[in-house]
Order: structure tokens, then sequence, then C-alpha cells
């Protein structure tokens, strides 16, 4: 909301710097986001009368001016063409500033003195709207009545203080100078003085001239029609439109801007139709047959719905109740007779229209937030009130005025102590009431109860907790004690299950990865982009595009985008993880909440990494979280994201956990990756789930253990996997601890064949091993080989 | 005899003053003290000795004995530590070269930031609780005391699946959700990513991330909720910060407020980063609404509480003096790096 200060001082008084003002009225609720000052870039420009214009002797399009400034006539060389002697013109004088940062010197313009320069409405940075004739070519010509060496900010009006206060949705009645001068008069504690509404008596009968026919009261509880004839459309006065384009309003004619110059004084919308061509001169305000179109004042076609409210004459709509009028009745310089419209139309109806339409008006954002129901009469005598100082048409005697709405102030009786109880306060009765009496409500205190009456544009009020509020806002938030609560001494820590996530997290930071945050809705094209069939999702309905459009049900996509990302900008190797939620809906279309599901990706490219590097980092994960021996990898060929040879799948106590493998040469190539791009998901709830991160402290041996190696040769598609599992099997209590250490192709070893070497490790817990003891056991395993994979010993 | 051990005394001293290593030393050891060294041949001959000149020799021969012993030590002492003095100086290292590199990742700074509130609050007695991204308008707006026609909803551009499924525009559907199913003393806060239809430029991302606070108790006040909100800003930012507290309007909230810290980058001055006004808007709060305790099936009468809201990537933003909400999506290893 815009608010000219010299507007707002017509009503209230107001002794405080503009700062001062400011920074008050957001310590009582209406935050200032701005001040602008009107005029500021124009500087040191005065009003003069040109007294001669002479020819210049040394070039054929300048002439020279003696200009009357006021206090002294001077000389100014010009190249205007439309200029002549006794105009009075803008004259930027030495030292002056014009928008742009200019600044203006004397000086000699080929030859000739020019102590300083005409302007035209252009240099000034005005337009036909802010002067009349603002836009010519040439200087800017003023009206013979103003004062010379008067400065032109003063003449035009261009020098007042803007305030842009922030109006929250609770507030419709702020959305107005008076709503604005009345917070600013309780903020300040000055006093406010209202405009008196007086209509001077009028001819004629307005039940005559028009009939109004309310068919949806519910949608419309008050219409309140005025109608005037002999009217002579022309533009307004200049204070009047400076004031309009001060509170970011466009000036259109004397008519339109009289409405809107109430909408912005009172709070009340109000629309101006031409009534002679309001067909039958009959009004009806009804809801919107489906199919029924409208051309509104902004010239687009519109198509109603039936549960739109439209105000129509006796054959069709003439303009969106509350929203816009209709170009069919619009006023222009024929206009003879006008229909003045002040109402108050149900907001969500209002809201619903022009949500439905994609048309917001300053009327609309008015009504949908719920206006009083007694300003539409206020509002409407105030408009004929300016018709007639204005001389815009005669008024017609009479109002029309369809009341179906309890125009009664709303009452309520709050228990006093319930305020302080809630704001942690000590107030006595007799400062809340006050504070409640400065802000126009009624209030009548009795033992612990307030009587409170509620001044009618306050919709906002409902209860205890509102009038809190007030009392909080002018008393002054800041003046509130801060104090620690009391009560219940509460636990604060992390659940178990939130505490091993931070341990996820920190082990993966520790194993060098770098942690990223992507976008939860994706493209659906990224199933193509990693060569899957796109599964059912959650899909959104207004997305702000295409490609973001679906929910994810894998992170493996986004994780793809940003290591492409960091390749295509240099980055030579990059090791990442995300934590993230995965979206699956448990049917379509979506009745209820899908299934959300947090999952791990990994990540990485670069010299030093492969498929062993990102297992690894799996690994020493699972060892942290407990679950590395319950885990199980195995080969997967299947996954047309995924390397055929070079992918696993993980699964805990044969749970599917995820996968993990080098991207396919071909999914890599859709983004733009032509190098080795490792990559695991998993299932992090899951993981989370199985975790256990107990430690249990073991006993350290007591007894020497017997170190044995175990070379053999097999077949190379025989897997680790296995060959770890029977030698486990096999190798019963005993064997503490199996590691493979070498693996070896080539020289020596058949073609199809791969030798492995293994560290066995035996100890007994509580005896020392004889050597022939452990020969059993290896004999034993070394023979299970033999037999299960074709092993060779080497 | 005396003559011959002097003599040996002499030449073993001088020879061992000499010795140029440890392996001279052991010759010389041998030459002198072995079994058939020089001194020991002496002593051996130490029988063909009349009887009355035994003891004197015998002295006089140990004393050589002792004194090639001790020579020889302190000789051996002498070369080690040469040795050793050597063998540092040829491991000498140029320790001015670069430490070989330890690579360990990082947490996004949203991650960081988000630990970092969430301890402050921990410490204070709050639990941590999350709640759905996809939500039901029910929890993200009617239960909150917004219904459909309610004007606030044009304030945040909201994604919809269905009518009635949405991505949450906030973090305080959780709000009635833990009435729901937890009864007062309610201490939580929800951390989580919601989600508005804005076009992404430097200040706005179409998903960000909200730390949410909710306490529910008997005796709650808005003094509380000042105290908290003071304490929590101290902690994050520092002590010296101010708290400014503005009357606001959360259709949830009532009364309600936003609540300004002294910029974190001037300190108060005034500088580009709080747009010269020597404040900076960190939060929304206000005390819990009745009609929405009353959703959560918790009486209004009994109970009060207060609610606030914070946006983690402006407090990152802030903390880090990052300028571009897009750096924390884009993932730039350059940009990760530097936390």
């Amino acid at each position: 909301m815009l608010v000219p200060l010299s507007w707002l001082k017509e009503y209230v008084n107001i002794d405080v710097s503009t700062e001062e003002l400011c920074n008050r009225m957001t310590m009582t609720g209406s935050n200032v986001e701005m001040v602008t000052r009107v005029g500021e870039n124009i500087e040191g420009v005065v009003i003069g009368k040109i007294l001669t214009i002479a020819e210049h002797p040394n070039a054929d399009r300048l002439v020279i001016c003696n200009v009357d400034i006021g206090d002294k006539t001077i000389q100014v060389v010009t190249g205007a063409p439309n200029i002549s002697e006794g105009d009075l013109v803008p004259v930027a004088v030495e030292g002056a500033c014009l928008p742009g940062d200019i600044v203006i010197k004397r000086g000699k313009l080929r030859g000739e003195l020019s102590e300083g320069m005409l302007c035209s409405g252009e240099e000034l940075g005005l337009t036909d709207e802010d002067y009349h004739g603002s836009e010519v070519d040439g200087i800017l010509i003023l009206g013979e009545e103003y004062t010379l060496g008067m400065d032109i900010r003063e003449a035009l009006l261009l020098n007042d203080e803007v305030i842009e206060f922030e109006i929250t949705p609770d507030r419709p009645d702020c959305l107005s100078m008076i709503g604005i001068a009345r917070e600013a008069a309780t903020t300040i504690a000055s006093s406010l003085c209202l405009p008196s509404i007086e209509v001077s008596p009028c001819t004629g009968n307005v039940y005559n001239e028009v009939k109004v026919v309310v068919e949806d009261e519910q949608l419309c509880p008050r219409y309140c029609a005025r109608v005037v004839k002999d009217i002579k459309i022309e533009e307004s006065p200049l204070w009047m439109r400076r004031r309009l384009i001060d509170a970011g309003i466009r000036p259109i004619n004397n008519i339109v801007d009289i409405t809107n110059y109430v909408m912005l004084e009172m709070g009340q919308p109000m629309h101006a139709f031409d009534l002679d061509k309001v067909e039958d001169r009959t009004v009806v305000v009804r809801k919107a047959k489906e199919g029924e179109n409208l051309t509104t004042l902004d010239d687009v076609d519109r198509k109603l719905k039936a549960n739109m409210l439209v105000i129509a004459d006796a054959k069709k709509p003439i303009g969106l109740a509350g929203v816009m009028g209709g170009a069919n009745t619009e006023i222009t310089e024929d206009t003879n007779w006008v229909l003045l419209e002040s109402a108050k139309f149900d907001g969500p109806c209002v809201r619903f229209t022009s949500k439905a339409l994609g048309l917001r008006s300053e009327s609309s954002a008015r009504f949908e937030k719920g206006m009083d129901v007694n300003l539409p009469r206020k509002a409407i005598d105030r408009a004929a009130q300016l018709i007639q100082e204005l001389g815009a048409g005669s008024v017609v005697d009479g109002v029309i005025d369809v009341l179906n709405a309890d125009t009664n102030p709303y009452e309520l009786e709050v228990r006093w102590t319930d305020i302080n109880n809630l704001l942690g306060l000590e107030l006595e009765p007799e400062a809340m009431v006050e504070i409640l009496k400065s802000l126009n409500f009624g209030v009548r205190h009795r033992n612990d109860i307030l009587d409170i009456v509620v001044p009618t544009y306050r919709q906002d009020i409902n209860g205890m907790e509102d009038i809190a509020e007030e009392i909080a806002r002018i008393y002054g938030y800041d003046n509130i004690p801060k104090t620690l609560m009391k009560g219940t001494v509460s636990r604060g820590m992390k659940t178990e299950r939130q505490k091993k996530l931070d341990y996820v997290r920190d082990i993966l930071v520790g194993s060098g990865l770098y942690e990223i945050v992507t976008y939860s809705f994706v493209s659906p094209k990224v199933y193509d982009m990693i060569d899957k069939k796109m599964p059912e999702v959650v899909t959104i309905s207004n997305p702000l595009g295409e490609d973001q459009s679906i929910m994810r049900t894998t992170l493996i996509p986004s994780m793809l985008e940003v290591l492409a990302r960091n390749k295509s900008r240099k980055v030579e190797a990059c090791k990442v993880f995300e934590i993230g939620k995965i979206f699956t809906p448990k049917s379509l279309p979506l009745k209820e909440l899908p299934e959300e599901k947090q999952m791990l990706c990994i990540g990485v490219y670069g010299d030093d990494v492969d498929f062993y590097i990102l297992k690894g980092i799996v690994e020493m994960m699972l060892f942290e979280l407990g679950l590395l021996e319950r885990t199980k990898f195995t080969p997967v060929t299947t996954d047309t994201t995924f390397h055929p040879g070079r992918t696993a799948a993980m699964a805990i106590d044969n749970m599917h956990i995820g996968i993990l493998g080098e991207i396919h040469p071909k999914v890599g190539e859709n983004y733009g990756l032509n190098t080795q791009i490792l990559l695991a998901e998993l299932d992090l709830d899951a993981i989370l789930d199985l975790a256990d991160t107990q430690k249990y402290y073991k006993g350290l041996p007591k007894f020497p253990a017997v170190e044995r190696d175990l070379a053999i040769t097999v077949e190379k598609d025989v897997l680790a996997s296995d060959i770890y599992d029977i030698i486990r099997d096999f190798g019963g209590d005993i064997l503490e601890v199996v590691e493979l250490f070498d693996i070896y192709e080539g020289d020596q070893i058949p073609e199809g064949y791969r030798s492995m070497a293994y560290s066995l490790i035996y100890r007994a817990a509580d005896r020392t091993l004889k050597d022939e003891e452990v020969d059993v056991i290896h004999g034993e395993i070394v023979k299970a080989l033999e037999r299960k994979v074709g092993a060779k010993l080497r | 005899m005396r003559h011959n051990l002097e003599k040996i005394r002499d030449e073993a001293i001088e020879n061992i003053s000499r010795a140029k290593d440890l392996e001279q030393l052991e010759r010389l050891r041998l030459k002198y003290l072995g079994k058939k060294g020089e001194l020991t041949q002496v002593l051996r001959g130490m029988g063909g000795l009349p009887a009355e000149k035994r003891p004197v020799m015998g002295k006089l021969a140990n004393e050589v004995r002792t004194l090639i012993q001790e020579q020889m030590e302190e000789r051996r002492r002498d070369l080690e530590e040469r040795l050793l003095e050597y063998r540092l100086k040829k491991e000498t290292i140029d320790v001015t070269i670069p430490g070989k590199k330890v690579e360990r990742g990082s947490l996004h700074p949203l991650t960081s930031v988000c630990n970092e509130i969430s301890d402050i609050f921990i410490g204070m007695g709050f639990e941590i609780v999350e709640g759905p991204d996809v939500e039901l308008d029910y929890y993200n707006f009617e239960a909150l005391n917004i219904p459909k026609s309610h004007p606030s909803r044009d304030v945040q551009d909201t994604f919809y699946i269905t009518d009635e499924i949405l991505l949450r525009t906030h973090t305080s559907p959780v709000q009635v959700r833990t009435m729901e199913v937890k009864s007062p003393p309610i201490k939580i806060i929800v951390p989580g990513r919601v989600y508005r239809s804005d076009d992404v430029d430097a200040t706005h991302s179409p998903i960000f991330h909200q730390i949410e606070g909710l306490v529910i108790d008997e005796h709650i006040t808005m003094a509380d909720l000042k105290g908290v909100l003071d304490v929590f800003v101290k902690k994050l930012f520092g002590e010296r910060t101010q708290t400014k507290f503005r009357p606001h309007y959360f259709p949830f909230t009532e009364p309600s407020m936003e609540v300004d810290a002294t910029c974190v980058t001037c300190g108060g001055e005034g500088c580009r980063i709080c747009s010269h006004t020597g404040w900076i808007e960190i939060l929304g709060a206000g005390m819990v609404h009745p009609n929405v305790l009353r959703y959560g099936g918790i009486d209004p009468k009994s109970y009060s509480g207060f609610a606030f809201g914070l946006g983690l990537d402006r407090i990152a933003n802030l903390k880090y003096g990052i300028d571009d909400i897009r750096l924390l999506y884009e993932n730039d290893m350059r940009f990760l790096r530097q936390f």
C-alpha cells in the first residue's frame, strides 16, 4: 500500500519525523517497506516566463530567450521549436539537477551565453499523466496560473514522500489512507480528523432513473447505487491525479478517478457504469450463466462460470462483481449518465472469480479479504460529494441501498487475566481499556471481564487472542519481557535413529565424500536418460515446467546431473553423496499420501576411483553400522542403468537394500559423461532400521594364532564370495580371519583361470592350537574348494 | 713387565682415540682384551712372576684393563653419537614441502546449519520430529486455520498433486500432526524441505528448507516465546546480537510476529546485506491460534503454546556469506569444498 505522506497528513496530525513515524508504525504492525521521495531527482528547476525570443547569430536552429524567473531575468539558448513569447516554462537554472544525474551549468552555446536550460517534460522525467503536455516534442508549456520563480516540484506537486506499507491479509481496512491514518493516530497518540461527508441538495429521484435487483443476497449483502447526470468528462485536477499516481493508480478521467480516489481514501472499491449503455436501466446482481461472456475493461474476452457473480443489465453481464467492470458500459468522453456502484461482495466468491480468470485488481484484492458492510453507503456519498466539488456532473437525489446483512458491530467479552496470561504481562485492566479505546473499540470493564464492541471495519477480530494481539502491539512487543519457560522439564535429545543418520553422514564425510542437495522433482525424461521404464510416479498438477513435474523415484538422475555439471566445469574428481527422499504412489490416481523413503546415493568419478573404492566406502559404512557381516553382494547383469559386468546388488539379511556399480557407458553418454562413473543407491531407511551401532567388547586373545596361506587356481567365473563362504563354512570356529590378499591372472595360470591367495588365521579362545589340529581343518577347506569350485592348490 | 703393561696401555689409549668407527674399535677390543689379546697375554704371563711381585703387577694389570675398557666405552659412546648425528643429518627433509593430501569430505552447508540449529534447541529441551513432503491440504492449510477461501493461500503459491494433496509449503503441518499423537508438554523442532512455485533467482528457489518449532504446555506465554527466540538468536549469531519483535500476521498464530536480528554482516551499522537498515528478518513466530490447538485435539482453555519458523537456506546464506541461493543446489565441488 503506497501512502503519500501529504494525503495521510490530511487525516492525522503528524508531528514526528517521517523516519520516526515509519519506525513506530512498523512496531505497531504496519510494516514499512520503503519510503520514496517524489521528484527527488529534480532540483533547482523554476518556473520562468519567456519574455523575448531572438535569433542566434551563429546557429540557425538555436534561439536566444530572455526568461523572467521571478527574481531576475536570464538568457537561455534553446533549440526547441515549440515556444512562444509569453509562455511559462520550466527553467533549469545554474546548478540544477535533472533525472539521470544531469547537472546544469552556465556556459556558451555557439558563442552566446546560456545561463540555464528550458526543460522538456521528458527531461524532467514527466509523462502526460503527471502534467498534460509533458510528452510534446519540445519544451513543456505550463498553464498560466503559476507564479514566476516557483519551484517546479512545488508547482506540479512533485514533492511528496510516499511510504510503502506491507499490509497483511487480515487487515483490508488498512488498504486505505483512512485505515493507515487510524493506525498512525493510535501509534503516535495523535488526533484523527476524517473528512465530513456531505452531499449538497440534489434534484430528481434515483428510483426513477435505475432499477436495482439483487438476486443473490448471500454473495452481495449490500449494494448501493447512485445516479449522476449531465456528466462532463475531463481530466481531474492536478492534486487528485498526483495523489492517484503517487498511490500507484493511473489517472483516467474525472469520474473514474473519483471512484479510485474514494477507494484509496476509504478502502471501498467502487465502479462507474455508463448508464445509457445499461439495457433497460436495470442492474441485476446475479450468478453468471454458463456460457456467458464478458469483455472486461482490460479488453480481454472472458468466459464466465456459473459460480461467478456478475453485475448484469436486463440482457447481459456488464461487470464482474468486485473484480472488474465490463467494456460494454465503460465511461467514455461521450458519457452523459453515470451509475455509481458501491457494494459488499462475498470475499471467497471474488477470490474464486479472480483466481479462476487470472484477473487481479485493486478491487478484488480488497473484496476477497472481507469488507466492512457499513462502508459502501459512506463511500458512495463521498463519491457524490467529490463529483459535486469537481463539477463533474449533477448528482440525482437519493441512494438505492439494498441491504441484506447485519450492520451491527460484533461484540465479545474477554477475561483480561487471560490476556495477561497469554502475553506474560501484568497489565491493569484500565491500561487495556485505554489501548482498545485508542483503536476505536467500545470497551467496558466489569470485574474480570472486558465487554468489547469491535468496529465493523475490523473483521479480523474474533476472540481473546485477537484482542490480546491488539493490546500487545500497541503496548509494544518490545515491552514484553523475555522469560524462559517454566513447567515440565523436558528431555532434549536426538532419537537413536537420528543419531545413526548423523553417524552415516560422519562416516561418508570421513571417507572423503562431499554432501550434495538436489531438487525432489525431476523431469519425466530422466527415465529415458537412465534407460529405465518410467514407474508409477507422483505428478505435480501445476509444475513450474515439464522439467520439474514429477516427484523422483530414484536419486540417480539428480546425481548424474551433478556429476555431469562438475565434469563440464572441468572439476577433475568428484566424490559426493546425497541423502534424500524418493516418492512412490500407493495407487494412482493418488488417493492417499505416497510412500516417502529416504535413500542414500553415492556418486564418484576421477582418476583414483574404481568399483572397489566405491565398494570399500560402502563396506566401511556397513562395518561401522554393524551390518557388514550380514551383507551380501551379488552380480547384477540386467540393470540397464549399470554396466552388466561391474554391478552388484546389495542385500542385508537377504533383504534387497540397493545397487552399486559402474554406470552403463550409454547412460553416461546421455549425460555427456565419457568417463567411468561409479554410483550406489541404497535404501537408507532400511539400513538405519537394521543398523546396530552398539559396540560390545570382546576379550583380547590370550592364545597365539596359527597363520596359513592358501593359494588356489580357479576358473575366472567362480565368485570370490562363493570361495569365501566355503572357506568360512569349513574353517569352523577356530578360523578367525580370512583375507584375500592377491589375485593373479597371466603367466603360469591357464587361460580362463585365475589364482587367488588367501591368508587364514586360526585361533582358539581357550588353548594354544596344535599344528596337527590346524592341518586337519586347513586340509578340509582345500578339499572342499577342490570339490565345490574345482579349485587347484598352487 | 711393568714396562710392557705401560706400553700396552699407552698404545691402546692412543689407538682407541684414533679409532674411526665402531668396527675399528671392535678390532682394538679384540687386539687388547680378546682371548688372544695383548693384555690377556700379559696377564697369562703373571704366573711366571715371583710371588711377592704378583699383587703389585696384578693390581697394575687390572688398572690397565679397566682404563682400556673405560676408554673404549667412552670412545664407543662418542662414535655412536657421531654416527647418529651423521644419520640424522642425512635424513633431513624439507619440512616446508606441503603435506600429503588426505581428503575428508564435508557436510552440505544446509546440513551443517540444520545441525547447529538443532543442537541449540536440543540444549533447550526440544526434540526433533519430521513429517512428509507430500502433504494433505488438511494439514498444510485447513488445520492451520487457513480454509480454502482464505486470502493468505495466495501468498504461498502451492504445488498441487490433487485437490487434496500437495507439496507442503511450510513445515507447519507437522504442528497438528504432532498434536494428534502426543499430548502436552510438546517441545519440538521440525526441520524439512518445503516447496513453493516461485521461479528460481538469486533469492528464490521452488524448493527450500525450514525449521519449525512448537511448544505447547500449561502457562506458555508470549514472553516465553521472546525468551526462547532471543536465546536461540544469540547462540546462533553471537551473544551481542540484538533481536526485534515486530507484529505480523499468520493465520495459525495470534498474536503473531516477525523477528529481526541485528545484521550478521555489519553488526547493525547498516550494509548491503541488510539494505542499510542494520536488521535482517530471520523468523516468523507467534502464539498458537486456539483453532489450531482445537484441530490438534488440545483444549485451548488448559494449554497454550507458541510456534516459530525459519528458513534454513537464508540462515545458511547469512552465516556463510553466500549471495545466491542457487549455489546451494548446484553442488559445484569448488563450492562444496569450502565448507
